[in-house]
């Protein structure tokens, strides 16, 4: 497992991305950390497929402005064109959902995440099979450690949000319960 | 898009690499440690200050969220289609006046005819000046947090980001090349939930700042829930109006100098209550409810135990559910029919937390003598489109010199201008 996370970290650097590339070219490029399939094999790099378009957009918005801050994602859309923000984001809302992961969930973890989502109402924005939709994101059979540092850099305001919501949500959510529901929500099917 | 350089490239490296070391041995060491028994979560209530208190679980409410402008600007084209498919009042006019003003929130205008815009979910003021017949957009800053309000006097633009106010001095003679806002008062609290802000300069040569209620249905501190005022350089803060829940709106009525202000109600209680409020301050450090009491006869299920919304000044009017009444005006010009003369027009961003969408409309409020409503009228309407969707959403509303009203729309990030008659197209 080490070893396949250290070798997709490598296939990362090597893909240089230029203006002069075509379309396909570019998009390798994100796929390249991102997993071709929608589904991301690499550390705190998220899986993208099944995101809104929306959600997208904006999260590239904010990269391009680094106001949300992750050093090759800002360099990667700093030259991006408004027009490219939405053909990109278009582009990504087409990869299919990530699959749910091999390894067994933590039963009690999963109970507790199950209650802590619907004690928080995280289903109400992001849907009740956790697809999201518009400006929210799809959390279904995201990568554990990305939803933790996402949740975790909105509790801290390390990443401020785009609107004032999942500021306000995520205040009050403890450091345990953060755990629990990153947990919960990288294995829910 | 390109990576330039070697060295950058080597920053990629290493940066990838710092990410990889630093996340392995979290990994190795995951789930190993058995978690304690499941604690009975699903009945516990949810913690103070979230803002889903109250929400029930069925399948409509879940199916609201709100509802976030784009980060990119409409096309004109597009914009052009929101303005024709808007329905005015009798005899008015709408055209588009600029677009590509991603997010174009609160509107102030300069005394040398410039149009200042704010912006709340990006980091730019715009400035639209009319040059050789030409209306351009300028960027005079960038870079702020949460911008949303802007206010003019004397030649200096005052700037409102979330938690500090700043001014650039003699800002007309420099659009070209502005100098940075440089700030007067940042004594605010900085949360994100109702944060952002609008403001305005009152009869009394006092800059009016608002501070929200820091979450849907919170107990605020000392320090939010109000509108304060300060001196142009920032001393001398008094509490002017408690009980302020969100305001995004206010003005003075003109003769008497009462302000006025717009506030929003709480989600998640019901469909139609509570409505939004039209406020007038009539003596200064009054208290209009927040969080105890909303639209002056609503008790709060929560705070407003141990309370009477008797002890509370009740709102002028009511603006309707969840409309998010934002910028308003009286209205002091005569281009418009007399009637409109002293009104207050309010603009009404539209519901996110209603199954049928409410508001998104241009109301004109006319009041009796004695400074209470009379009634109410729509204006402009049309930006809830037919399938329940937003085609648009009005902000804020700006007079211009020759009586037209200028519309802000964040989310097509453009201005609409609103005239009466045969007025000829808009010129400062």
């Amino acid at each position: 497992m080490r070893r396949i996370i250290v070798v997709f970290g490598f296939l990362c650097l090597f893909v240089a991305p230029s203006s002069a590339q075509s379309f396909k070219q570019r998009t390798d490029v994100c796929l390249a950390c991102h997993g071709e399939k929608g589904q991301s094999e690499t550390p705190e790099v998220p899986s993208l497929g099944g995101m809104p378009s929306n959600y997208v957009l904006i999260q590239l918005y904010l990269f391009r402005e680094k106001r949300r801050t992750q050093e090759i994602m800002n360099d990667q859309a700093k030259d991006m064109k408004d027009s490219d923000l939405q053909t990109f984001a278009d582009f990504i809302s087409k990869l299919p959902p990530p699959k749910p992961p091999a390894d067994t969930p933590d039963v009690e973890r999963m109970a507790r995440g199950a209650a802590l989502v619907t004690k928080h109402h995280c289903n109400s924005c992001h849907n009740p099979d956790f697809s999201g939709r518009e400006q929210m994101p799809r959390l279904a059979d995201q990568r554990e450690d990305y939803l933790l540092k996402a949740l975790r850099d909105y509790k801290s305001a390390a990443r401020p949000g785009y609107d004032a919501t999942m500021d306000e949500v995520i205040r009050p959510v403890s450091e345990a319960d953060i755990v629990d529901l990153a947990h919960y929500l990288a294995h829910f099917r | 898009m390109t990576i330039g350089s070697s060295a950058r490239r080597a920053l990629l490296l290493a940066g990838t690499f710092g990410t990889l070391v630093a996340v392995l041995p979290a990994i190795a060491q995951q789930p190993a440690a058995p978690a304690a028994p499941a604690a009975p979560a699903a009945a516990a209530p949810l913690p103070p200050g979230s803002p889903l208190i109250g929400r029930p679980d069925t399948e409509a409410a879940m199916k609201l969220a709100p509802v976030a402008a784009p980060p990119i600007a409409a096309t004109a084209e597009k914009v052009l289609d929101t303005a024709n498919k808007l329905t005015l009042a009798k005899g008015f006019k709408i055209e588009v006046y600029q677009t590509g003003l991603t997010n174009a929130r609160s509107m102030r205008i300069g005394d040398k005819g410039t149009l200042f815009v704010g912006t709340r979910l990006i980091d730019k003021v715009y400035a639209v000046v009319d040059k050789d017949g030409k209306r351009v957009t300028k960027i005079i800053a960038s870079g702020l947090y949460r911008p949303n309000g802007v206010a003019f006097k004397d030649g200096t633009l005052y700037i409102a980001e979330l938690s500090k106010i700043s001014k650039i001095e003699k800002i007309e003679d420099n659009l070209d090349n502005p100098p940075k806002p440089v700030v007067i008062y940042d004594n605010l609290p900085k949360d994100e939930a109702h944060g952002w802000k609008f403001i305005s300069i009152g009869p009394d040569g006092k800059l009016y700042v608002p501070v929200g209620q820091p979450g849907n249905n919170v107990m605020p501190s000392d320090a939010h829930a109000q509108i304060r005022r300060i001196n142009l350089d920032g001393t001398g803060a008094e509490v002017v109006a408690r009980g302020v829940r969100n305001t995004v709106g206010f003005d003075w009525r003109p003769g008497t100098n009462q302000l006025y202000f717009t506030d929003n109600g709480r989600d998640w209680l019901s469909e139609d209550v509570p409505e939004d409020e039209l406020n007038r301050v009539t003596k200064i450090g009054e208290h209009f409810g927040s969080p105890y009491c909303y639209q002056g006869d609503f008790p709060d299920p929560e705070f407003g135990w141990g309370h009477s919304c008797k002890e509370f000044t009740p709102p002028v009017a009511k603006m309707g559910p969840h409309s998010a009444s934002l910028g308003m005006r009286f209205y002091t010009g005569s281009m418009f029919p007399a009637k409109y003369k002293n009104a207050i027009f309010v603009a009404r961003h539209g519901s996110w937390n209603r199954s049928k969408k409410f508001g998104g409309d241009i109301v004109a409020v006319f009041l009796n003598k004695d400074g209470t409503v009379k009634n109410m009228e729509v204006v402009v309407t049309g930006f809830i489109g037919p399938d329940n969707n937003y085609i648009g959403r009005p902000v804020d509303v700006q007079m211009m010199k020759d009586g037209s009203l200028l519309i802000s729309d964040d989310y097509n990030g453009a201005i609409y201008r609103l005239s009466y008659g045969n007025a000829r197209t808009a010129s400062h």
